[in-house]
């Protein structure tokens, strides 16, 4: 990294000395982010931050004038690692402008789909790549102390996941070496084999339609799919109580590690798996097929639910500018003014959205990233906030527990927390897990949340797979609805991928693509600072991140900071730059360029 | 129990590989979303830890360099082996394999489309095309995985604003590496898993000096996994000869009619599967869209639309295909039928005519000897 000491200057709290950071690009995410920050040493914190993204492509810009129908395959192509999350939320945007309702069993193979996606992407995410600054080795290299400590620390949950110590655990999670590691790597194979079976290929699906989709339904197809989600099940029995003492530990080790990547909590949840009694694609009705949803939708402020109503959610949306590298589109056409139910459209909304890429230099003082700055404005008191995901798992829970109306047996949210029923294994009796609501949203309850929701997802797949196999038995197995391609029309597509929100608004014209914008999470989590000065929720979440690492700055690996990044689960194509305070470089270290190498 | 003194004598089994050591520099920093890496995590012929761990002896020693995997935390740590092999200061040879689109940056007056890194003396971020100046000149093979890098695939539309393309179109379709490899393509949205492995397997036993140079196709893909189309590894293939079409998705029978353009299509998923023989394209229903081809996606658009070319040639197959239909049915139902000497009566029909023993049948009863001593 970067490292520059930069001159003393005055704040509230007297002169300090801040060493600016970065880290570009950042590891184990998928996507081009980079963190740049002012560190205090002195007082084990970050001062400021900035995260920025390199990458641009401009899917919006080029689907304009498209066959509505490319839609769900284009977009998918946003997304390497959550593709089919697109995928499905551009067909649920397409089946409301068609006006199509697709067959209830091809719902329950799209449920089933995207389930195994969350217990793919979680899996390999949260042991392949946020496990490694969790592991042995990165513990042993950042902090020694913390190390001596989990030699000595008997796992609590021994007898359910057979690690002795907590250093086991993270010995465990080695890169390559680990067996947890291989373990992981294997589940997250098993995972992605459930997923082509009900969408054919990973993450680019294939048997995604609008109007519903074209695998074949058949005892074998079911019987694949639950072998294999019966092996998952029983690893959750053994997962949860695993990352629940590695995480525990942490805050027994290190006093005050909650602050770590803590921000105040502002959750968006948009809601997940549609049940096919209800969810007809109307607008109409979005509200009451959005709250029969398997993940109920809702927007969190300070803990309390603010709504659960997915129009209002909808209207709510604006995206706004401030440091992004594009032109403001104020002065261009409106293409939605009101929604089907006669609520005024905003013009930042991106139904009204125009992408003009401004390619330029970056400035951190000014531009500085290719995302935009997506905020929900609070109906009662007119507040842009920076609402976050996450990383998903947590405000999906978070959002569900508070509104207390799922219940299918293997989930129940009670209205402050959610039970998740795992039945007997091979080898395992049944399990209840609860997850409760916890007092931060933080780094580590980010990530112990993303372990219970893969406990989730493979409760609602057992409940998805019995109503698929009633559809079958019954005779139901048209998976198909035709439809025509309206000459006008308009379509939302609201869906939790994996890192949490995510939508899709297209505006159809002349039987075209007119305007086409997708907002997946991490341009909720990872934008920069809007029009307003309000940081995104990284530089937001990193900015009070104390620092815990025991390396000065010489040595510093920067892992407290990396845990509060990596605990959103940052998945741009899209990305991060952090920065802190302002000066003149007084001296500049180690910095490597072409041509300049000793 | 081994031998603690002596070498084992089936030691002698084992050489070593012409080249030790290899880095693989992975740069998913293009116009990309990172798919074909997170694909090959899923790939398990070989594996990526097959490679990383040495599960097949006699290949060069493998250090990955993929940002998604990286042990390191990022910035300097996880980019001192990219400047190092940029300039020439790596102590073993490299490949280097890029993901993404290659974006053009000379049609602007400043800014970038795709970075990784910072120039320290300008402060700006290190686009993709100099990475890819610096590296491709030095490196052992270049390696493009997925559509984009390859030929520029979804990024490169009509209408992109990045006047993005493949890294062919960007270094020329006739460069070498200093080693004399071509650039080798294998496109895929994204790459097939094992597809994606089995390449860079091959690449390692040519740098052990086990293998042949790859063998290529025009399109720079290796041979032996895009020599064939779709259609000619799908599983539906026989309900097309038999010219019985789905009219709807969900169908069992070919897709031809519904957006499939298998028939002129390289790729080997039909035949392949996508993981462990499981999923795929058309095989499971879901149409080809051509995918792992130079002239996707703007040649196959819109896509759930039949093929000017399927219009034709499954008209032209109608009639006969329908005809050998009923004639298989007619010959289908015989063969359902059992022949009939396979019977529980009293009378052996066979044909067998038993010459060693008395074979007046008797009323058999229950529990008693079929025939008397």
């Amino acid at each position: 990294m970067a490292t520059v000491t930069r001159p003393v200057r005055e704040t509230h709290d007297g002169p300090r000395n801040l060493v600016e950071m970065s880290w570009d690009p950042i590891t184990r995410i998928v996507g081009s982010l980079g963190i740049y920050t002012k560190i205090d040493f002195a007082n084990k914190q970050v001062a400021e931050c900035h995260s920025t993204s390199s990458i641009f492509r401009g899917y919006s810009v080029f689907m304009k004038g498209k066959d509505p129908r490319d839609a769900h395959f284009i977009t998918s192509r946003i997304c390497g690692i959550c593709g089919d999350n697109h995928a499905t939320c551009a067909c649920y945007a397409q089946n409301m402008a068609f006006g199509v309702r697709p067959p209830a069993i091809a719902e329950w193979i799209v449920n089933l789909g995207e389930a195994a996606e969350y217990m793919f992407d979680h899996c390999i995410y949260q042991d392949n790549l946020v496990g490694v600054d969790y592991c042995e080795q990165m513990v042993r290299e950042t902090t020694p102390s913390v190390w001596a400590k989990a030699q000595k620390k008997a796992a609590p949950h021994a007898a359910d996941h057979g690690y002795r110590t907590i250093a086991d655990i993270m010995t465990a999670l080695n890169p390559f070496t680990g067996d947890f590691y291989r373990e992981a790597l294997q589940m997250s194979r098993l995972t992605r084999e459930m997923f082509c079976l009900m969408e054919g290929r990973h993450v680019h699906p294939s048997t995604l339609y609008p109007g519903g989709v074209g695998t074949v339904p058949t005892q074998q197809l079911f019987t694949d799919y639950l072998v294999r989600l019966m092996k998952y099940v029983e690893f959750m029995k053994k997962v949860v109580p695993l990352h629940n003492d590695l995480f525990d530990f942490f805050y027994e080790a290190l006093p005050g590690y909650e602050e770590v990547g803590r921000r105040r909590v502002l959750l968006g949840c948009w809601g997940s798996w549609n049940d096919p009694k209800v969810c007809d694609y109307e607008y109409r009705h979005m509200n009451e097929w959005g709250k029969a949803m398997y993940v109920t939708p809702g927007v969190v402020v300070d803990g309390k639910t603010v709504t659960n109503n997915l129009v209002d959610i909808n209207l709510g949306i604006r995206i706004l500018l401030g440091s992004s590298f594009y032109d403001d589109w104020e002065g261009d056409e409106m293409f939605v003014t009101h929604d089907p139910l006669g609520n005024p459209v905003d013009r930042r909304h991106p139904w009204n959205q125009t992408t003009t890429p401004r390619p330029q230099r970056r400035d951190f003082e000014g531009k500085y990233s290719w995302v935009m700055s997506p905020r929900w404005k609070h109906p009662e008191t007119g507040e842009h906030l920076a609402l976050d995901t996450g990383g998903g798992p947590i405000a999906r829970l978070w959002s569900t527990a508070l509104a207390g109306t799922v219940d299918i047996g293997y989930i129940k949210a009670t209205g402050h927390s959610v039970k998740i029923y795992l039945p007997k294994t091979a080898m395992k009796p049944e399990v209840e897990f609860e997850w409760k609501i916890p007092k931060w949203s933080n780094a580590i309850e980010r990530n112990r949340a993303r372990t219970y929701f893969q406990a989730y997802a493979a409760a609602c797949a057992l409940h998805f797979a019995e109503k698929a196999m009633e559809e079958l038995h019954a005779g139901r197995t048209r998976t198909f609805t035709d439809f025509t391609v309206p000459d006008e029309a308009i379509g939302c597509g609201f869906h939790e991928a994996v890192r949490g929100v995510l939508s899709h608004h297209v505006v159809i014209r002349d039987g075209k693509i007119a305007n086409y914008h997708p907002y997946p999470p991490t341009p909720w989590n990872a934008n920069p600072r809007d029009v307003y000065g309000t940081p995104g929720p990284y530089e937001d979440a990193v900015q009070n991140t104390p620092i815990f690492e025991e390396n000065g700055p010489d040595k510093f690996k920067g892992v407290d900071i990396m845990r509060a990044v990596r605990s959103f689960d940052p998945c741009l194509p899209c990305g991060v730059h952090m920065y802190t305070g302002e000066g003149k470089l007084l001296e500049v270290r180690h910095v490597p360029m072409f041509g300049a190498q000793g | 129990m081994a031998e603690s003194t002596q070498a084992p004598y089936g030691r002698k089994t084992q050489k070593a590989p012409a080249v030790k050591e290899i880095h693989i520099l992975w740069m998913p920093d293009a116009l990309g979303c990172e798919g074909d890496t997170v694909s090959t995590t899923a790939a398990t012929q070989p594996s990526i830890e097959d490679i990383l761990m040495g599960a097949i002896p006699g290949l060069p020693k493998v250090h990955l360099h993929n940002r998604i995997l990286d042990f390191s935390q990022g910035g300097e740590d996880y980019l001192k082996v990219w400047y190092d092999a940029a300039e020439g200061r790596l102590e073993a040879p490299f490949v280097f394999i890029v993901e993404g689109s290659i974006p053009n940056e000379k049609i602007k007056s400043e800014g970038y489309w795709a970075a990784m890194g910072t120039n320290a003396k300008t402060g700006q971020p290190i686009t993709v095309t100099e990475w890819i100046d610096h590296l491709a000149p030095r490196a052992l093979a270049v390696v493009a995985a997925g559509t984009c890098a390859a030929y520029g695939g979804i990024h490169a539309m009509a209408g992109n604003p990045t006047g993005c393309m493949g890294l062919a179109d960007y270094l020329g379709w006739s460069w070498r590496s200093h080693a004399g490899v071509p650039i080798v393509n294998v496109p895929g949205c994204p790459v097939q898993p094992d597809n994606m492995t089995e390449t860079l397997l091959y690449l390692l036993y040519q740098a052990a000096g086990l293998a042949p140079m790859i063998p290529l196709d025009k399109e720079l893909r290796p041979t032996w996994l895009f020599g064939k189309t779709v259609h000619e590894g799908c599983d539906r293939g026989s309900y097309y000869e038999q010219a019985d079409f789905a009219h709807e998705y969900g169908s069992p029978k070919c897709l031809v009619r519904l957006g499939c353009w298998g028939p002129v299509v390289n790729c080997n998923v039909t035949k392949r599967g996508w993981m462990n023989g499981l999923g795929g394209c058309p095989n499971v229903g879901g149409i080809c869209i051509g995918c792992t081809m130079p002239g996707f996606p703007d040649k196959f658009m819109p896509f759930m639309d039949e093929p000017p070319g399927g219009v034709l040639s499954s008209s032209l197959i109608g009639m006969y295909g329908k005809i050998i239909r009923r004639l298989r049915a007619i010959t289908n139902t015989t063969l359902n039928h059992e022949p009939k000497w396979r019977h529980a009566g009293p009378d052996l029909t066979t044909g067998y005519h038993p010459t060693s023993y008395d074979h007046e049948p008797v009323e058999i009863e229950r529990g008693a000897t079929a025939w008397r001593p």
